[in-house]
């Protein structure tokens, strides 16, 4: 099994690609957790344990979520909501949960406004100027969502999820795969289950969690 | 398809960037008759670009994009140049393809369209600029007129490479001086409409984009045409303004000059015979739809 492990940043300029590491992704009913392999279950007490740790826990929906395009995603978008207002709800009044679009993957020109959006081109810009320590990617296809966890892993120290529709992502520090309604609404319960019995993180980088 | 499929999920809208929630509220998708007179009361179809002030690319872009017939159906190809920096702020499905290589990728994309939404129709444009046009992508673009491939070519006809500083281009006027190509043009401009011509495109238009409605009705006619018939091509004067040392509010007039009857963007245009019946049955069928409009209208104030 390969040594190296999926830790938050900065890895700085062309991290390697987790998968040219010998990380492989997990099979159904699996997650990761910095690479390692584990039961599915552990990797939602885990994501939920990250998510009330973290100062800015948030999470990042996609195109596939954010358009109504079919019965699915609507039904998607409705699981995410509802994580979302959980972790509102769990967080202390020190946190801030929040819930960020990622509306297009193209590269904007001259710039993107990080307030309001996170494109997968320079992800870093929406992490660094609002803190977030923690992130979820729900609803991005598979290659801009490995694209911006590399740029994520590169130049933050921000904690990534991702819940994969797919086969999972090794280029996050933890990854389901398979994602459902039923998935975002379990990990939403364990967010639940955890509130209370988790500290927040008392690290401060130099510049928030952006290092 | 219409709008049926441009829906944000409620839970999001919130908090998409207000451009998105416009695009879904206030565009013309599905519209039958769009055009450019929606410019300024409905949501347009690109958002702040990045383009020199006052660049005639972009009056060029809001009136194809105002016109063209089917755009949440449409894909289109473009290449490296000053236009490329738009697409991203494009609200029509849109490839960059690597430059010159325009007219292939659009083959293999239109084909693909085709097998894939059977019944269905999807319009392919390519828009670039006249060094990914005539120059590098000159092989590109003549094979696909030669294969009678089904799509739109758009060139932006600003006679030089803008994007990299103004080196000679195919389309530069003889004699011309630029930043970059400071010995002067030695041969003609190539007439790339006739070639389109001969190469086998049904409808060619050589002209400026000073009238909107102009722009409106050749864009209209080179999509039919392209869907049904075969290939189409477009020129289009867009004047770089910064290489031929003109300010920001220069564009029009310059385009005005130039397509005066003695000029090179006089306007110009070619029809096939196939072309020209189909585009009699359009303008046949939308009078007729007009005249029952006139009709329906009266009998309800009567
Ligand atoms: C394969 C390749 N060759 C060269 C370039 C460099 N290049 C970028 S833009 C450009 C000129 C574009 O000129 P044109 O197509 O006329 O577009 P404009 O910028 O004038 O609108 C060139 C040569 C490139 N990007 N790719
Ligand atoms: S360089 Fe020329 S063509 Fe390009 S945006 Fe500026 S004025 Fe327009
Ligand atoms: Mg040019």
């Amino acid at each position: 099994m390969s040594q190296y492990r999926v830790l938050p940043g900065p890895e700085h300029f062309l991290p390697p690609a987790a998968a040219s590491m010998g990380i492989r992704l997990p099979n159904p009913g699996e997650g990761h957790i910095n690479g390692v392999i584990v039961p599915e279950e552990q990797a939602y007490e885990e994501a939920a344990r990250q998510f009330l740790m973290a100062k800015v826990p948030t999470i990042f929906p996609g195109p596939l979520v954010l358009w109504a395009w079919n019965e699915k995603a609507a039904k998607k978008a409705t699981a995410i909501k509802h994580l979302y207002e959980t972790l509102k709800e769990c967080v202390t009044p020190q946190q801030q949960a929040m819930l960020i679009p990622m509306p297009d993957y193209r590269p904007k020109y001259p710039k993107i406004n990080p307030e309001v959006e996170i494109n997968p081109n320079h992800p870093n810009l929406t992490i660094w100027h609002n803190k977030i320590d923690c992130c979820m990617f729900v609803g991005v296809h598979c290659h801009q969502a490995n694209l911006s966890l590399k740029i994520i892993r590169g130049g933050t120290s921000c904690y990534t999820i991702a819940m994969c529709a797919q086969a999972g992502h090794e280029d996050a520090m933890l990854s389901f795969r398979d994602a459902s309604v039923e998935k975002i609404m379990k990990l939403a319960e364990w967010v639940r289950k955890l509130k209370g019995s988790v500290t927040v993180s008392q690290f401060v980088s130099k510049s928030g969690s952006s290092n | 398809m219409s709008k049926e499929r441009i829906k944000i999920a409620p839970e999001f809208f919130e908090i998409m960037p207000p451009e998105y929630q416009d695009l879904v509220n206030r565009a013309t998708y599905g519209k039958e008759d769009r055009g450019w007179k929606d410019i300024g009361t409905a949501k347009e179809l690109i958002e702040e670009h990045s383009l020199c002030a006052g660049c005639p690319e972009s009056m060029a872009f809001r009136y194809i994009l105002a016109s063209l017939p089917n755009p949440e159906d449409t894909v289109m190809v473009g290449s490296t140049g000053c236009t490329s920096l738009v697409f991203p702020h494009v609200a029509v499905h849109n490839i960059h393809s690597l430059f010159g290589n325009q007219n292939a990728i659009a083959s293999g994309l239109k084909r693909a369209l085709t097998v894939r939404f059977p019944g269905r129709i999807k319009d392919v444009v390519v828009l670039a600029g006249d060094g990914a046009t005539v120059d590098i992508g000159l092989d590109m673009t003549l094979q696909a007129w030669f294969r009678q491939e089904k799509f739109t070519t758009i060139c932006f006809d600003n006679e030089l490479y803008a994007n990299t500083g103004g080196q000679e281009s195919g389309l530069m006027q003889k004699g011309f001086v630029a930043k970059m190509a400071p010995v002067g043009k030695m041969f003609e401009k190539v007439r790339l409409p006739e070639i389109a011509r001969e190469s086998g495109c049904h409808y060619v238009v050589n002209c400026t984009v000073s009238k909107p409605s102009l722009v409106e009705k050749v864009i209209r006619n080179a999509v039919h045409v392209a869907r049904e018939i075969g290939p189409t091509y477009l020129q289009l004067y867009t004047p770089c303004i910064l290489e031929i040392g003109k300010n920001s509010m220069e564009g029009l007039q310059e385009m005005r000059d130039s397509e005066k009857p003695t000029e090179r963007f006089a306007y110009k245009e070619y029809i096939s015979e196939p072309a020209k019946q189909l585009l009699a049955e359009i303008a046949a069928k939308e009078k007729e739809k007009k005249a029952a409009a006139k009709e329906q209208l009266a009998a309800q104030q009567a």
